[in-house]
């Protein structure tokens, strides 16, 4: 009796800390406010002050908080600021205290493409693609960063470029749910919707077929926490006496990382595959706070 | 805990966030974010 309790709580605790149950309650707590999508408006209270640590269009009827890649841009193209240090400051809150582990936990776009490619057809290797992983940071310069400062209209305000004419979650997220249930901007949706519905297509197929393919490449939030993954707190450790150097931690992941190269590689998303691979637990995550809690094999 | 044990980085960049959010707070910025992200983004949906 007491063994069968052991495990239903055992298996309990595992589900609630699963990876899976932790971004659903991320992507849930960061669209919180479920019954705008009936009502075909979006939340308007003061928690969008704030912003959300993932990729999260404040357009969706359900946001709780103001996407950080959105509201950067509505500052930098706005004419009294033309840079945002209130949104750099909050991103870089979230990045330094866990770096690209809201990529792996928090993101509710990271999410949605995780189920996609849980779709059972053949899987594509983007290992020889990995030049692709700097486009992210030229579009988190220039579309995010000096675009809306620097192309302003007559007024010298500049739109919002990325959000415009790139992010496929505006559609996702705020243009198809609002349109279901506003007549009023069902009616306004143009070439710009088709343009933007293509690429949200395009990131869904290659999703199916290649892990993360709008993290890897696109995604301009991910860039900027990706360049605080190494000062980040939540860090990475491989134990040099534990580790048989077998590379199952390399082959399973999906980001092209061999973490005992680098335990605070650009494109590692802490997912923790690695760490739950390895055959001699020699990987382990922490709060770092010390130099010798990340040791890096070299 | 010798103190040259401690990762100094980390709380630099924490320090320089905090500093940074602060600054914007008294920008004006907040209530920029804000005005925007209470408006339905046209960029942002598709409509231009």
């Amino acid at each position: 009796m007491d063994k069968k309790r052991t495990d239903k709580s055992r298996s309990l605790k595992s589900f609630l800390l699963s990876r899976n149950t932790v971004q659903a309650i991320a992507a849930l707590a960061s669209n919180i406010h479920i019954p705008n999508f009936i009502k075909g408006e979006i939340y308007t209270g003061n928690m969008k002050y704030s912003c959300v640590p993932g990729l999260n269009c404040y357009s969706c009827p359900g946001a709780t908080g103001a996407c950080p890649i959105g509201s950067f841009q509505a500052a930098a193209g706005s004419q009294k600021f033309g840079f945002s240090f209130y949104v750099l400051g909050i991103a870089m809150i979230f990045g330094v205290l866990c770096g690209r582990f809201i990529c792996g936990f928090l993101c509710p776009f990271g999410w949605f493409q995780d189920l996609l490619h849980k779709i059972p057809v053949r899987k594509f290797s983007t290992k020889n693609l990995k030049v692709l992983t700097y486009l992210k940071y030229v579009i988190l310069v220039v579309a995010v960063g000096l675009l809306p400062a620097l192309l302003v209209n007559n007024a010298g305000i500049g739109a919002p470029y990325f959000c415009k004419y790139v992010c496929p979650q505006g559609v996702m997220q705020g243009a198809i749910p609002l349109a279901i249930a506003n007549e009023g901007i069902r009616s306004a949706l143009g070439p710009l919707f088709m343009w933007k519905s293509i690429v949200l297509a395009a990131v869904i197929i290659l999703s199916i077929l290649i892990y993360r393919p709008f993290c890897k490449w696109i995604c301009p939030l991910g860039a900027f926490y990706a360049l605080l993954n190494r000062v980040s707190f939540l860090q990475y450790r491989v134990d040099e006496e534990k580790c048989i150097s077998c590379g199952k931690c390399a082959r399973v992941c999906k980001m092209d990382v061999d973490i005992t190269k680098n335990v605070s590689h650009l494109e590692c998303i802490r997912c923790g595959e690695c760490k739950n691979s390895c055959p001699t637990e020699a990987i382990s995550i922490s709060i770092a706070l010390r130099k010798n809690q990340i040791k890096e094999r070299v | 805990m010798k103190k040259r044990d401690i990762r100094i980085m980390p709380w630099i960049f924490l320090a320089a966030a905090i500093v940074f959010t602060v600054a914007g707070v008294f920008r004006g910025e907040a209530a920029a974010v804000l005005g925007k992200a209470i408006k339905i983004c046209l960029e942002c949906v598709g409509i231009g």
